[in-house]
């Protein structure tokens, strides 16, 4: 390890290796080809995230088109032929004929980017009001992280029920199904930009005595630079980790929130959508319509925190 | 002491009237209050009388102090959806969510406790291993799954338990309560379960990782040096001085447990006062989601004042900390 350069303008003698072999060598990549939880759960997050954006190629049919839809399709067990049109499905389908398959690659869709979307809204406003409140000081950071506390006593899920409820009752009904997604990544965004800030702040904080932070006050430039230029890209790394954790936070919210029948409507199914409807049939034997999306869920939430899990540790060098 | 009690209350009052406020604006901006409570067949004579009957033509300042006025006495209006009195329905519904609370409150503690001390003595054993590696698959797990996974056991493949509702229940002066019959408790076994697997897992980590922490100390070895029976230096010195931190986060899980009854509560059709405010979500029902909000809000707010003055009752060192 000590014979590879840590940044490119490190004097070495020896022959100086390819950009890609440099990524390679580095410290962050060793501790990942050392742990096999975090390469397993990582390639289970790349290939449910890929073949969610590549759902309308994998898929086998659309499943919100009601032209390739046939009633009698309904209920067809997995693998099994159907009773009336002899199709078969991979993972069976739902009653209204519906490839449960192409569902869960649809509805991993929408989850995934509620999960994005929400956890880049709470990093944008969470990374502001941090800097800002670290950087400032004074009244305004008093009022921010006062906010921030109160609203930490209150659980996550309960807060982005009701930021949901609210928004709900401003949308004009007739608007309510269309904006339903919408709603949702702004309630679970609220809701979830807390530790942003307090972690954000708290690194600003420490960053803000430095003295590459002093050089640049005395050079002139102006509070906004310092803190966009300057500290931001110092505190990046534990903004990483919460990020990783938060989103699979805000995947569990989302298909929490759905499931609940408060989240994405039946017309725009996330995962825990199908979950809600597949429950309905749980008494009737139809266990693939619930079994399906339930294992999909529970791997992609469980692979994207193991790899949260995993991120901290190698990011803290103190815990190795 | 006295001005930092001074201070936590009137913090915790402040909230609360900040609460109130955006219970109120949810109440005064989210659609036509009049809309919401007069059918289509209304006349101008109607509105208007309802306008001043609800005071909605006072200044705002007015109509929040009235809201104030009223949410102190437990008046939250009338329930759009089921036209009776907001506080009647919640008193109806109270009952089923504090009993479903207390039992998962109860189980979360004990084994939370019990499994937390015996993964910390046995930290390397297989069962120790065991428990902790299902703790992690347990806490991934989002509680709805749990409880259809219980559901799917335990309701349709056995058949031992319903699935959902709460049985039988018995009027005691206002209050029904499931546990003076067979077919109520059994209604509360599954349920109760699935509240309280999160908080127990979070308790056993936590008990866990403080007893090891106290484990390490010199006083322990001390004890152990001295010949104390290993029982008595892992129940008499250790584990009394990791319950601190212990009652406050329980203290914390109290107001989680709760709020999570709301999910429990859709999974199982508990009739308690988490299904009404989903409800209430989905149709928009203000005075519900309102009266919801405060109520679980001065709940909150009292957990965490009273947990941080415990603080301060508990750990004698924190006063001498508290002063400067």
């Amino acid at each position: 390890m000590t014979d590879l350069p840590q940044s490119p303008d490190t004097p070495i003698a020896v022959k100086k290796p390819s950009r890609l072999q440099e990524i390679w060598a580095s410290d962050f990549l060793w501790q990942f080809r050392r742990s096999p939880v975090a390469m397993v759960s990582f390639a289970v997050v790349m290939l449910l995230v890929l073949s969610a954006v590549f759902a309308p190629l994998i898929a086998p049919h659309d499943p919100f088109n009601p032209a390739t839809l046939n009633l009698m399709n309904g209920f067809t067990p997995p693998g099994e032929a159907n009773m009336f049109t002899q199709d078969t499905f991979f993972l069976g389908t739902d009653d209204q004929g519906r490839d449960v398959f192409s569902t869960i690659l649809y509805g991993m869709r929408i989850s995934l980017f509620v999960g994005f979307a929400a956890v880049l809204l709470a990093m944008v406003i969470g990374i502001t009001l941090g800097l800002i409140a670290g950087y400032v000081g004074g009244w305004t950071e008093t009022i921010i992280m006062r906010v921030a506390d109160v609203q930490l006593t209150f659980p996550a899920i309960l807060v982005a029920m009701l930021i949901f409820g609210i928004a709900k009752g401003f949308t004009p009904p007739e608007y309510r199904d269309q904006m339903a997604i919408w709603v949702l990544i702004l309630a679970i965004g609220l809701s979830d930009w807390v530790q942003f800030a307090r972690v954000v702040r708290g690194a600003t904080l420490v960053e803000k005595s430095k003295e590459y932070v002093q050089a640049a006050k005395l050079i002139g430039r102006t509070p906004f630079a310092i803190m966009l230029r300057h500290i931001l890209p110092n505190v990046l790394s534990p903004v990483l980790v919460i990020a990783t954790i938060s989103l699979a936070l805000a995947i569990i919210a989302e298909a929490t929130l759905s499931f609940l029948g408060v989240g994405a409507p039946p017309t725009q199914p996330s995962l825990g959508t199908l979950i809600r409807i597949g429950q309905g049939f749980l008494f009737s034997g139809e266990w693939w319509i619930l079994l399906f999306p339930s294992i999909t869920l529970l791997a992609l939430a469980l692979s994207v925190n193991l790899l949260g899990d995993w991120l901290r540790d190698a990011l803290n060098p103190k815990l190795r | 002491m006295l001005a930092y009690i001074i201070r936590r209350v009137l913090q915790s009052l402040l909230v609360l009237l900040v609460v109130g406020l955006v219970a109120f604006s949810m109440f005064r901006f989210v659609g036509d209050p009049i809309d919401n409570m007069l059918g289509q067949e209304r006349t101008v004579a109607d509105i208007e009388r309802l306008r001043d009957q609800l005071g909605l033509d006072d200044p705002f300042v007015v109509q929040y102090w009235n809201f104030l006025e009223g949410a102190v006495q437990g008046n939250f209006g009338i329930s759009y959806r089921q036209g009776r009195p907001v506080a009647e329905i919640i008193a109806d519904r109270a009952p089923a969510t504090l009993e479903l609370a207390a039992v998962s409150g109860i189980l979360a503690l004990g084994f939370g406790i019990g499994l937390g001390i015996f993964t910390a003595i046995r930290r390397n054993g297989f069962s120790a291993n065991l428990i902790m590696t299902l703790s992690l698959v347990g806490v991934s797990l989002p509680t709805f799954l749990i409880g259809i996974l219980l559901i799917y056991i335990f309701s349709v493949e056995l058949g031992w338990l319903p699935s959902f509702g709460r049985g039988e229940t018995t009027q005691i002066g206002g209050w029904s309560t499931s546990f003076l019959t067979e077919s109520g408790l059994k209604a509360l076994i599954l349920p109760a379960i699935t509240l309280g697997l999160y908080q127990m897992t979070l308790i056993m980590r936590l008990v866990r990782s403080e007893m090891l922490e106290v484990l390490r100390q010199d006083y322990i070895r001390f004890a152990r040096a001295r010949g104390l029976r290993e029982k008595s230096v892992n129940f008499r010195h250790a584990l009394k001085n990791t319950l601190v931190p212990v009652i406050t986060v329980t203290g914390l899980q109290l107001g989680s447990i709760i709020a999570f009854a709301i999910i429990t509560e859709t999974v199982f059709q508990w009739p308690g006062v988490g299904l009404l405010f989903i409800n209430a979500i989905q149709f928009v029902d203000i005075p519900v989601m309102a009266a919801y909000l405060m109520l679980i809000s001065v709940m909150f707010v009292g957990i965490n004042l009273i947990v941080d003055l415990l603080y301060f009752a508990i750990d004698p060192r924190l006063r001498i900390d508290g002063r400067h």
